[in-house]
């Protein structure tokens, strides 16, 4: 018998260690060895029985949907990245619950494979709370399963305006296109003084919302968006010459695009180079999608004079960014950047320590919601909070400028908005109108 | 067959010919793969999910082992019907034309046919390379259309909360809980399985065989090949449409994945797994597929393709009727070596 | 309003798009006319030639021509034992089984690249010297379009050369018009067959480095572009140059037109004329009519 042995093994090691019975020993088992032997047990055994049932009680299951394969498979390690860094920094605010996460992989933006995983974590694992979401469609998709599961769902990426509307129980700490969309298209008149701007996005919702915010802003300020180029789909990168093209023979005053972050970017700052447009006196704007941090060297000095809104950039001089990039290259190599999805898995983290703390372990939908709402936090991004009335985030907006300093590309960041709410959401634009309680 | 024929067939007919006349006939172990799906329905009820899923891809797979398998059209274009049946439900119980499940099967079927038939008669006048190239550039075109069209379609987001009403007004669809959509998508595809084993086993279903085989031959026995090709392709269409309109029932759910690349990719792989131009090389193929990329592809992704990739280079090498063309003649071998004296 | 510049523009830009078309697919249309064999991998060997040439301009610093020179052999070298030993087996196969052995090897191919390099797309950094833009009098335009355009022309007019006034070239235009006669007459048809595969899949290589900066390089290349490929190829007819040269350039014109003044539907366009071309011609523009 395994305990029989186990106990020869001790005495094994205590006659070893030439010490009798009752000394102290190294290893548990040895420990209560000896005349104590009997009652130690019992009483280690009370302790971890107690110690596993308190544990048990305090365990958070978080489900956590990011895409671990396939073409998002870096998002999803950044966004894992920023949970696991909030969770070492902060060992401390966590305490006294533990949270074991549950990662499945959302594999792409089709939506069905999001579905079936949210079931899954919903009716298999039965998680108290759910976080992550790279792809909007994705999110969009498995709406109807959150509302209808009784969970709170954190988003830490997708950006589409309306999918805090699709479901009471989503609350998002990431952005909306809106936030870098409307504000660019606000500083493009009046900081940048242009007058007329050619707009070029991927053709999906993203890049919809985001050409429509930064239209309603450019235009109320007195600004005018003299053409509209849709630039292929997400999954694949097109070659941008042609849209490029098009755009320089308009010769607007600036150019606004949004790609997705990643390959996208790159092919984008590459074709504006290439075609002289920066010659022409046309500039390049956008979300900061496009200057994603851990791209930004590779584009090298094509992208120098580069002009975002963004709501992050690993730049930023705010004391809890330098600790979180200090911390971050210290784990992930002196290299590594992080960037907004980074920080959305840090703050999406932040957050469900808090719903944990607000509900002491024990989590139930309505409670999260309300501890959820009005929530305020110090992110590496500056303070943020989470708007009653939408479940969406509030944060600063940072317009942003690329300048290279001491052979690096750096992001300089030249004005700063406070507390920016999804503009969508406050003037009622579509389908952002409608939001369930 | 009637009895007439049946009496026919006596002991003093050649046993090929017996074979022949007795093809049709179910046999015992075809009770199995139902069997399987209805203990599966109670052994397993959390995984509702991927059950559904399973039985959607057969029925799918078994639409195009009709064309592929037993007409001999190389297809990678079959995801088109499959979406036309899926945005048709999709589309009319989204803008509350229409959301009866059943009845809206029909329409879709009718839907997918009617683009099947369209296409059928243009498309099946070429062979090869060209007609390979044409259902590709067909399925792409559809789903550059749904695209396009994304204030109807709703586009790359999809259209979601599609409502579907109840069946027979008393079980609903449930986006957590599928016990009704796993029933539902059972019956839908037994009730498929019997159609195409009753073309498979018809005349029809022969000379179709005969076509692939042989086409010259059957122009010159005087069948008329074109028509044939068309009208099983038309059947195939509406099949096809049938499995996308169940999928978008089952996740109240449509989006231009139901048109994909990837989905018409995955279906003709699993009928080479499984073993086409077999009745049931679609459920073998789908199963051995969907568990497989179910378990492995979650936990080692790049793997997963790897193997994959290896996998279907070897069935073309050496095992050119999948799994079925593996595993039957060590079956016959066994019945030989058993019934040997 | 569309004036003298903007058409050179566009011409220039289509040209550019569809060199690098040609460069790929030609290798392809050679094989596919003189085996029967619909070879839906050929991408992969785009993406692997794309990815030693940039490789090894990044890790081994070597120069954008000698890494074009080292991608072409070492990519024609790899495919001469894949076809002795892999592709040999199949010519007599069924065409679904050729579809289904191709995709297999697409798929292990993406899979090997994405374990050994990794899934992200690899940047070509060209040589400075072709970076921006060059004034051609005209107008100036961005200068590595212009270096494809002169490279694909001469790459079709020395494939042009070799297929007309070599004997190998000759041999190659025989078995794709009847192999039998070809075989009957002493040719060695096997080696023809080793020699034009390797060519083709270094051709392809070429066209995988030399596109990077337009179509990007990353392990789920040859499933991207794999209809673009086919297009080509069908369009062109099999197993001629001219055919694939012109295809080529037809189609990277149009999509460079139409992206430009009909962004939204495009795509759409290339697929139906592509399909009402097929069913017109069913041997391409310039194939020969079926045996």
């Amino acid at each position: 018998m395994p305990w029989v042995a186990w106990n020869n093994a001790g005495m094994a090691v205590a006659r070893d260690t030439g010490g009798s019975r009752n000394m102290r020993r190294t290893s548990l088992y040895g420990k209560v060895q000896g005349r104590q032997g009997m009652k130690s047990r019992m009483l280690l055994l009370a302790v971890l029985v107690l110690v596993s049932g308190a544990a048990m009680a305090q365990e958070i299951k978080v489900g956590v949907i990011l895409p671990f394969s396939g073409i998002g498979a870096e998002f999803g390690q950044q966004t894992e990245r920023g949970i696991n860094l909030y969770m070492k920094l902060n060992a401390d605010r966590m305490k006294p619950y533990t949270f074991r996460l549950i990662k499945r992989d959302e594999k792409d933006a089709s939506g069905a494979s999001a579905k079936v995983v949210v079931q899954e974590l919903l009716t298999q694992d039965k998680v108290d709370i759910l976080l992550g979401w790279i792809y909007s469609p994705n999110a969009i998709a498995t709406a109807a399963q959150v509302t209808a599961g009784k969970v709170p769902a954190i988003i830490t990426n997708a950006g589409t305006a309306h999918i805090t509307t699709l479901s009471p129980n989503y609350a998002r700490v990431s952005f909306s296109m809106w936030h870098a969309g409307y504000a660019m298209g606000e500083a493009a008149a009046t900081q940048l003084k242009a007058k007329t701007a050619v707009v070029g996005y991927s053709d999906f919702p993203p890049g919809k919302d985001s050409l429509n915010a930064f239209r309603t802003a450019f235009e109320a300020s007195g600004g005018k968006v003299i053409d509209e180029i849709p630039m292929g789909g997400p999954a694949a990168v097109p070659d941008m010459t042609p849209f490029f093209q098009r755009a320089k023979e308009k010769q607007p005053d600036v150019l606004f695009v949004f790609v997705p972050a990643g390959d996208h970017a790159t092919a984008v700052t590459r074709t504006y180079a290439a075609l002289g447009m920066k010659e022409a006196g046309i500039k390049l704007i956008g979300p900061g999608d496009i200057t994603q941090d851990n791209k930004l060297q590779a584009m090298g000095n094509a992208a120098v004079g580069l002009t975002t809104m963004h709501h992050y950039n690993a730049d930023l001089d705010n004391a809890e960014n330098q600790r979180f990039v200090a911390a971050w290259k210290q784990d992930y190599g002196a290299d590594s950047v992080p960037d907004f999805m980074a920080v959305g898995g840090y703050d999406g983290m932040a957050a469900v320590v808090h719903v944990a703390h607000a509900q002491q372990g024990k989590i139930t939908v309505e409670g999260a919601m309300t501890a959820l709402k009005g929530w305020t936090f110090d992110s590496p991004r500056g303070p943020i909070s989470i708007d009653p009335e939408t479940r969406d985030i509030v944060m600063n907006e940072y317009l942003s400028e690329v300048v290279m300093q001491g052979g690096r590309l750096v992001q300089k960041s030249t004005s700063r908005i406070d507390a920016v709410k999804d503009p969508c959401k406050v003037l009622k634009i579509g389908p952002c109108a409608n939001i369930p309680k | 067959m009637t009895t007439q024929t049946v009496a026919a067939v006596r002991s003093d007919v050649h046993p090929a010919a017996r074979t022949l006349a007795e093809r049709h006939r179910p046999r015992a172990w075809e009770v199995v793969p139902w069997l399987a799906a209805i203990a599966f329905f109670f052994a397993l009820p959390t995984h509702l999910g991927f059950g559904t899923e399973l039985l959607i891809t057969i029925l799918f797979a078994l639409s195009l082992d009709l064309v592929l398998g037993y007409a001999g059209i190389v297809t990678l274009g079959h995801a088109a019907f499959f979406g036309v049946g899926a945005y048709t439900v999709g589309m009319l119980a989204k803008y509350g034309i229409w959301s009866e499940p059943i009845t809206g099967l029909l329409i879709a079927a009718a839907a997918a046919a009617v683009v099947g038939l369209g296409s059928g008669l243009v498309l099946l006048r070429t062979t090869g390379l060209t007609l390979l190239m044409l259902t590709l550039c067909t399925r792409a075109l559809l789903e550059e259309a749904a695209n396009l069209g994304h204030d109807w379609t709703g586009g790359f987001d999809g259209l979601d909360s599609v409502p579907i009403q109840p069946i027979f007004g008393i079980f609903e669809f449930n986006p957590l809980y599928l016990t009704t959509q796993y029933v539902y998508a059972l019956v839908v595809l037994f009730v498929g399985f019997l159609i195409v084993r009753t073309i498979v086993y018809a005349p029809f279903g022969q000379s179709l065989t005969g076509i692939r085989e042989n086409t010259l031959r059957m122009h010159a026995v005087g069948a008329p090949v074109n028509a044939r090709l068309v009208t099983c392709y038309t059947i195939s269409a509406a099949i096809a449409g049938v499995a996308g309109a169940v999928w978008a029932q089952a996740n109240l759910y449509v989006n231009l994945s139901t048109l994909g690349l990837d989905r018409a990719a995955t279906v003709l792989i699993i009928l080479a797994l499984g073993g086409y131009g077999r009745l049931y090389g679609a459920f073998i193929g789908a199963i051995l597929y969907m568990v497989l990329s179910h378990y492995l592809a979650k936990a080692y992704p790049t793997a997963w393709q790897l193997g994959l990739g290896l996998l279907l280079m070897v069935i073309a090498l050496c095992a050119r009727n999948g799994m079925i063309g593996i595993v039957e003649p060590l079956l016959q071998r066994w019945r030989r070596v058993r019934s040997a004296p | 309003m569309i004036n003298g510049v903007d058409v050179i523009g566009m011409l220039l830009g289509g040209l550019a798009a569809g060199m690098v078309l040609f460069i790929v697919s030609v290798g392809l249309s050679v094989t596919m006319g003189l085996m029967g064999f619909a070879n839906l991998a050929h991408g992969s060997f785009a993406m692997l030639g794309g990815y030693v040439i940039v490789l090894s301009m990044h890790r081994l610093g070597l120069g954008f021509v000698s890494a074009l020179l080292l991608g072409f052999v070492v990519v024609a070298l790899v495919s001469i034992p894949v076809e002795r030993l892999l592709y040999r087996r199949l010519y007599r196969a069924a065409e679904l089984d050729q579809v289904l052995f191709t995709i297999g090897l697409v798929f292990a191919l993406s899979a090997a690249v994405t374990l050994l390099i990794g899934p992200e797309n690899q940047q070509l950094v060209l040589p400075q010297v072709l970076q921006g833009q060059l004034d051609i009098g005209i107008t100036r335009y961005r200068t590595y379009s212009l270096l494809l355009i002169v490279v694909g022309t001469l790459i079709a007019i020395l494939l042009w050369l070799a297929f007309e006034r070599t004997l190998i070239g000759a041999q190659i235009r025989a078995a794709v018009d009847n192999r039998r006669m070809a075989a009957s007459l002493g040719i060695n048809v096997d080696r023809l067959f080793t020699i034009t595969f390797a060519l083709g899949s270094g051709m392809a290589a070429l066209g995988g480095g030399l596109g990077a900066e337009f179509l990007g390089l990353d392990p789920q290349y040859a499933l991207k572009y794999l209809v673009y490929f086919l297009i080509v190829v069908a369009v062109g007819g099999l197993g001629r140059v001219s055919g694939v040269f012109s295809a080529a350039l037809i189609l990277g014109l149009m999509d460079f037109v139409l992206k430009k003044y009909l962004p939204k539907g495009g795509t759409l366009f290339i697929y139906v004329l592509t399909i009402l071309l097929l069913l017109w011609r069913p041997q391409g523009l310039f194939g020969r009519a079926a045996r």
